[in-house]
Parts: structure tokens; C-alpha cells; sequence
């Protein structure tokens, strides 16, 4: 029987390049290969995809797969599914990586169930065990309360991984690898789950997971109202507006802006957090700012236990002059 | 009329305060927060929502599952007293400590053994172990689609149309049935019980399986059935060395805060 071997990346693009979790995959899964003195192999699925494979050479992988459909220009799980199940077993990678994406957390856990596999879900770090060789699989879990270390003893050991976790190597084009098409037949009729349509909520200004200034608001704002006063300092500090789940689940922000578990991770230099109490899970999508600031009346609000500088007051009475403030140390 | 099927698992209240947040770790196990009574993991209870929504519309049934041991029937009577019609616990110390894999398992077997469902609702994930992988398990198990963080789910003869959250905006999916959706918080808040619900939910006792009675052995489920290995569980260690800015008003503060990010060269 074969073995299980090398480090296999599922790729992903994002407008026609590779995508930033793939780079960050990539930077991961060349660490992992080396240390085990294996190789990294990517594979890249859409319909016109071979264009990209260079791009991931670049940033880490030795081989690419390629496989390329008319069928396979949108995400479908059955499709994909369909793809990954062939990939796996003609590749039988000993480790298997996907990001925690939109993408990864409707696949990976599709994927390992039918390979009969483990699977541990968003992960923040990733090592080889000295001495069984084995993949520790570091999460936070209980909402970021708490992390575990997990192993699987099933091939491929399967992990999909935190957005931003993984730091992507510096791409170098003179790196050199091989470009593998991959023939997959895709049955249509297997396709049970169609996407009929995707609908875009376009964004104003800044996307929020690019900015390098973040203003986000808490149950503490209290209404749809109080956002346009974040709005104007994030406009002042050429920023973007976010918000903690509460905002979201009582519609005052459109869902598109929750920061969290469950919603999107940022890591800008400067995140403002107002009236925002600070519970674990909205904690796990803005840890890795560099600085946080916390406004928040509450003197014992967990926030302060993530923040740097911090403000134990009303917002309404402390955002406006701190506002005022900043147009004026802007202006001059 | 649909078919229903809803699981729900009883979780430690995510709501605790942090400061609660206890781990033994003789046993890598949470030490249950005291005086903080357990509840149904909040995706799950806007799983049991959206098939409320659809049984307000087209009528059917509710049937809801929930896996694990010593479950207090409080708790997990909830979804009976917000408007569903049947519960069934697999209750056994086998089915203590599942993973992904063996709580799927499980579930599916009792799904199987219910026999009649077009739709499966799930949470997108528990509020303990935040995984996310039971419902995708569960449709690969009993060879059926599934669609994944939906905030909307409307039934139609023979199929679903299902809205599915992505990160700037959402999919419209339509999926042939029976399927399984995983329901994400963007569907809106669960309705709370009714008195008359309440009342009702009282009379009606669970249905207890037990691994014999769904045709699987103790050897499949619970800690024996996974497929991960959890080595150590711990909290993270905070340094928490916050420098509080402190004024004669809060008005105050503000402008001061803004002087010293700019000393600190952030803005």
C-alpha cells in the first residue's frame, strides 16, 4: 500500500490571483514540509485557474495540481467535493490544510467525513511532533475562552486555518516547481446544492479586512444612530466601521461588518473599540490588531484585559471630544 | 408538509462572564461555571427557529434531537416550549465526550431510525467546541446535500431555497431534499416560549434512545467513535497591562486619549 505523504494546500483565488490564505497556507505548509523533509504540493480548482499556479511556486509550493472546468467557475460543494475526494486519493497527501473561509468551512468538514478522517477546524498554529511526527493541531476553542491541542491518527491529517494566523513567505519568482493538470470528470447530475445567484452588498470606503484603522461599536452604542458617529471618526482616520455581534443580530449595521468568531478576523494597527463589552468570541476577530483601544463604562469590561490605552466613560460624552481632538492634532 | 428534524446540543452558557471560565486539568474538562445553569447552544436554538418558520407556513412537524448524558430536561425542553413537537434524547454515558465524528455518528443513526425527513437543521456550529463539522458529517453520512451558515430558508415541494452567508453578502442556493442546513445568527433572533408552550412542553416526556436503539454499538460513539485526539485543553495566558487614561470628565479623557495615541504615533 502506498504511503501518506508531502503537505497538500487546498488553493483558493480571489479576483483572478491568489488568494491571501493561500499565500498564508503556503508559508505554513512549506514550514511543515521541510520539517519533515517532504514536499509541498498545491492544488488549484476553477475554471481557468493554470495562470495562478506560478504565483504559488512563488510562495512556497515544489508542485501544483490543476484542475480547470466550466463547472467548477463557482464554488459548489458537491463539484468541489467531487474534485478533492479524486485529488486525496491520488495525491494521499499525510497532511491535508484549507483556510477557514467561507469556502474551507462548508469543504473540509464534507471532505473528511467522506475520507474517513479527522478534521480540526480553524487553526491558529500548526507543528510536527518531535517524536511521533504527527500534526498538533493548536484552536481556540469555547468561543476563544480556551484552546486545545488536538492530533488525528488517520491519513491525511486535516486542518483548516485561521485567516491571518500563518505568515506568507516573501513571493520569489525564480523559485521553481511543477505544474500537474488533473482530470476530473464532473457528473452534473451530482450536483444537488446549485448557487442560483450571488448577491454582493458593496461596501463604501475602505474594505473593512484591509484597513490599517478599524472603529467598531458595541451593544454599548445603543442604536443605528451612534454608528454615524463612528463613521465619522473612521472616515477622519481613513478607517472602516465594524461592529460586535450584537449590532448585527439587532440590525442597526448590516451584517457584513460583524467582527468575530463568526464573522470576519481584521488586524489593523489601530482598533478602536467602543461600548464594546469584549466576550471571547468577538475578541477572536480582532486579537491581532496591534493596538486596541477600549471606550467603555464598564471599568471590569474584558476589553480592557485586550487593550492598550483605555477609557472608562460614557462613550457619548468621550467619542466626540476624542473626535474633536483628532481633527484638530489632523488639521494641524 | 415537511418533515422536520432539529439537533440541539445543551452547552455551558456562552454568556458566562470570562472570568468564570474554569478548566481541570486533570481531566482537560471545563469546569461547569457554578450557578450558571447550562442551555441550548444559541445557533442551535435559530436552527430550531428556521423550522419554525417554515412549520408557521406550510405546517409539518418538529422533531429535535439532542446527544449526550445526565441532559436536564429543562434545558433541552426548551425547543418544545418554543413550538416544536417531539424530542428525543440519546442519552447514554457511551455517548459522553463525542467529537465531531462520533456526535455525527450518532446523530445520523437516529435520523435514519426517525426514517421520514426533508429538512435537517443544525447550528453552523456549537458554542463549545466550535467546530462546525457535525451537520456536514450528518448530510455525508446519510448521502444527502448540505448547505452550510444559511440566514434564510424557504421550502418548496421537493426543494429548499436557502440563503447562504459569505463575507460580503450571500448566496442564493437551491438544494433537492431531504438536505441539511447549518443555521448561522444572521437569520435573526429565536422567538421566546409561550406560556401555552411552556405548559405543553411540561406534559410531553422525551423519547430515550440508547446506542442499542439505534443500531450501534458503545464501540462507535462517544470518546470510543472519534477520530481526533484531544491532547490538552488550556487558557491562554493575558498579560493585560492596559494604561488607563484618566481625566477630570469624561469629555476630558477624550481629548486626552487622542494626545496620547498621537504621542504613541498611532494616529
Amino acid at each position: 500500500m502506498a504511503e501518506y505523504k508531502n503537505v497538500l494546500v487546498f488553493g483558493e483565488t480571489a479576483d483572478g490571483k491568489l488568494a491571501t490564505i493561500t499565500a498564508e497556507l503556503l508559508g505554513c505548509g512549506r514550514r511543515l514540509a521541510d520539517e519533515l523533509k517532504e514536499n509541498l504540493i498545491c492544488i488549484l480548482i476553477g475554471e481557468k485557474v493554470a495562470d495562478i499556479a506560478n504565483s504559488a511556486i512563488a510562495s512556497g509550493a515544489d508542485k501544483v495540481y490543476v484542475v480547470e472546468d466550466p463547472l467548477l467557475k463557482e464554488y459548489q460543494t458537491d463539484a468541489y467535493l467531487m474534485v478533492m475526494e479524486k485529488a486525496v486519493k491520488e495525491i494521499m497527501p499525510r497532511i491535508l490544510l484549507l483556510g477557514q473561509t467561507s469556502i474551507g468551512r462548508d469543504l473540509a468538514p464534507r471532505l473528511a467525513f467522506r475520507l474517513a478522517t479527522g478534521l480540526s477546524m480553524d487553526c491558529v498554529e500548526l507543528s510536527i511532533d518531535p517524536t511521533t511526527k504527527l500534526l498538533q493541531q493548536i484552536r481556540p476553542v469555547y468561543g476563544g475562552n480556551a484552546r486545545a491541542i488536538f492530533t488525528t491518527e488517520s491519513f491525511p491529517q486535516m486542518a483548516t486555518v485561521r485567516q491571518k494566523a500563518m505568515t506568507p513567505l516573501e513571493p520569489d519568482p525564480s523559485r521553481k516547481g511543477e505544474v500537474v493538470p488533473l482530470k476530473v470528470e464532473i457528473d452534473p447530475a451530482k450536483i444537488r446544492a446549485k448557487v442560483l445567484q450571488t448577491v454582493k452588498e458593496e461596501v463604501v470606503g475602505i474594505k473593512l479586512e484591509d484597513a490599517q484603522t478599524v472603529v467598531a461599536g458595541g451593544r454599548g452604542i445603543g442604536g443605528p444612530e451612534g454608528f454615524k458617529q463612528l463613521e465619522e471618526l473612521a472616515k477622519l482616520l481613513k478607517g472602516a466601521v465594524g461592529a460586535s455581534r450584537p449590532p448585527c443580530d439587532n440590525k442597526w449595521v448590516p451584517d457584513t461588518i460583524q467582527i468575530g468568531l463568526t464573522g470576519k478576523i481584521v488586524t489593523p494597527e489601530l482598533y478602536i473599540a467602543v461600548g464594546i463589552s469584549g466576550a471571547s468570541q468577538h475578541i477572536a476577530g480582532c486579537s491581532g490588531a496591534k493596538n486596541i483601544v477600549a471606550i467603555n463604562k464598564d471599568p471590569e469590561a474584558n476589553i480592557f484585559k485586550e487593550a492598550r490605552f483605555g477609557v472608562v466613560g460614557d462613550w457619548k460624552q468621550v467619542l466626540p471630544a476624542f473626535t474633536e481632538k483628532v481633527k484638530e492634532l489632523l488639521a494641524g | 408538509m415537511p418533515n422536520m428534524v432539529v439537533c440541539c446540543k445543551q452547552v455551558i452558557d456562552p454568556e458566562a462572564p470570562p472570568a468564570s471560565f474554569k478548566i481541570d486539568p486533570a481531566t482537560n474538562k471545563v469546569v461547569p461555571p457554578p450557578g450558571v445553569p447550562p442551555v441550548i447552544s444559541p445557533f442551535d436554538e435559530q436552527a430550531v427557529e428556521a423550522a419554525l418558520r417554515i412549520k408557521d407556513k406550510h405546517g409539518g412537524k418538529i422533531t429535535v434531537i439532542s446527544l449526550g448524558n445526565n441532559l436536564l430536561r429543562d434545558v433541552v425542553k426548551k425547543p418544545l416550549s418554543m413550538g416544536a413537537d417531539e424530542l428525543i434524547l440519546l442519552e447514554d454515558p457511551a455517548f459522553e465526550d463525542s467529537d465531531s465524528w462520533s456526535t455525527a455518528y450518532a446523530l445520523a443513526m437516529a435520523i435514519k431510525k426517525i426514517g421520514q425527513y426533508d429538512l435537517i437543521f443544525c447550528g453552523r456550529q456549537a458554542a463549545d467546541w466550535d467546530a462546525g463539522q457535525v451537520g456536514c458529517g450528518i448530510a455525508e453520512i446519510l448521502g444527502i446535500p448540505c448547505v452550510t451558515i444559511a440566514k434564510s430558508v424557504e421550502f418548496m415541494d421537493g426543494k429548499a431555497k436557502v440563503e447562504r452567508v459569505i463575507p460580503d453578502g450571500y448566496q442564493v442556493i437551491e438544494v433537492a431534499l431531504p438536505a441539511v442546513i447549518t443555521v448561522s445568527n444572521e437569520l435573526g433572533e429565536a422567538r421566546y416560549a409561550t406560556l401555552k408552550g411552556i405548559m405543553a412542553a411540561a406534559k410531553k416526556q422525551p423519547i430515550v434512545w440508547k446506542p442499542a436503539d439505534i443500531g450501534v454499538s458503545p464501540s462507535e460513539v462517544g470518546t470510543a467513535g472519534r477520530r481526533t485526539k484531544l491532547v490538552k485543553l488550556f487558557q491562554p495566558v493575558k498579560e493585560g497591562k492596559c494604561e488607563f487614561v484618566e481625566a477630570d470628565s469624561p469629555a476630558e479623557a477624550g481629548a486626552k486619549l487622542a494626545l496620547r495615541l498621537r504621542e504613541a504615533k498611532l494616529i
